[in-house]
């Protein structure tokens, strides 16, 4: 049998995709739990920090309440190294730009946190200058409400994207 | 304490000082808007007064409430004699130009930019009269009463967010179309 006729034999092309999708799932379900692992203990920050919410994000940031225990301690300030943008504080219409740009400098696989109430919805904000959430100009993963948020709901909003990461489906390039 | 600068000027300018008072301690004066600079200048280099320290400068938007329609206010300091004046012209909204006082205390060059960016007032001699804090890009003055209070003026393109409407904010402006 020569191999375009392998090919063409309807039966035989089913099984080989079978097979395939078989493999490529069980390599997914088998390593995925891992990839996110590794991945949701390995947060590398890029704080985009425009107002009076970076002072809280220092605070967390600090030793006390102590972000390192989550490996999510270590700011890039190049938004090429980075896997987590937090936009701490009020993003205004001359902003915008800048954060999509940033954000689209940003190598997959990424996350983003709205930190404080502005970065969320705008606030109290609602004005000529103020965009009404950042969700307007970037996909927002988790949202931290207050004004600004304590350390501890920072700390709860970082574990809740921690399992969001743990559930996530990747798919194998092959 | 700045009462003596009130009635030197009174004396110095007669009927061009329109208005003055020093209600709760603010010495305030209200003077017609075309001598603008010549009292500011008074104000800088009398040496009973040296008002050496611009302090502020800002607008209001009497629209409907009084006419003429705008007020601009400096506010200056005097470091070495420690007294505080208002100075206050009024003018009207067919043409908002009054005299700039960047020539006499360069620091005033900021504020007077933001009074323009807010209000639209133009300051004749200002030597970089454009917008500081709001974008080139944006239409009309914020902070005019007759400027719409939903309005907004987005530089990109928003994503499509479903929001909850609320009576200050109808669905159809939540989408932020300009």
């Amino acid at each position: 049998m020569k191999d375009e006729d392998i090919i063409h034999n309807e039966v035989l092309v089913t099984r080989r995709a079978d097979a395939e999708s078989w493999l490529r799932q069980t390599i997914e379900r088998m390593s995925q739990p891992g990839i996110n692992w590794s991945r949701k203990f390995s947060l590398f920050n890029y704080p985009f920090v425009t107002a009076c919410c970076g002072m809280e994000f220092m605070s967390v940031n600090g030793p006390r309440y102590d972000m390192a225990q989550y490996g999510a301690e270590f700011p890039r300030f190049s938004p090429r190294q980075a896997d987590l943008i937090w936009i701490v504080g009020t993003i205004t219409q001359k902003q915008a730009p800048i954060l999509r740009r940033v954000w689209e400098q940003m190598a997959e696989p990424k996350w983003a946190i709205a930190f404080g109430v502005c970065a969320s919805t705008g606030g109290f904000y609602d004005n000529y200058c103020t965009v009404q959430g950042a969700d307007r100009i970037i996909p927002i993963d988790v949202y931290i409400p207050g004004c600004p948020p304590r350390p501890e709901q920072i700390i709860d909003g970082l574990r809740l994207l921690m399992d969001k990461i743990q559930t996530e489906h990747g798919r194998v390039m092959v | 304490m700045s009462v003596l600068a009130l009635e030197k000027l009174k004396r110095r300018f007669g009927d061009d000082i329109l208005e003055t008072h020093s209600k709760l301690g603010d010495d305030t004066v209200l003077v017609k808007p075309e001598r603008i600079y010549e009292v500011a200048q008074f104000l800088k280099d009398d040496p009973e007064l040296q008002f050496d320290m611009p302090i502020d400068n800002t607008g209001v938007d009497w629209w409907q409430v009084s006419e003429p329609r705008f007020e601009v206010i400096w506010h200056l300091y005097s470091t070495l004699k420690h007294m505080r004046i208002r100075i206050k012209v009024r003018i009207g909204e067919d043409n908002p130009t009054c005299a700039s006082l960047t020539p006499l205390w360069p620091g005033m060059n900021w504020h007077e930019r933001e009074t323009w960016d807010m209000y639209g007032i133009r300051f004749s001699g200002h030597p970089n009269l454009k917008r500081v804090l709001m974008y080139e890009e944006f239409v009309g003055y914020p902070l005019r009463k007759d400027y719409p209070i939903t309005k907004r003026q987005p530089l990109i393109e928003e994503r499509l967010v479903r929001d909850v409407p609320t009576q200050r904010n109808p669905p159809a402006d939540m989408l932020n179309r300009p």
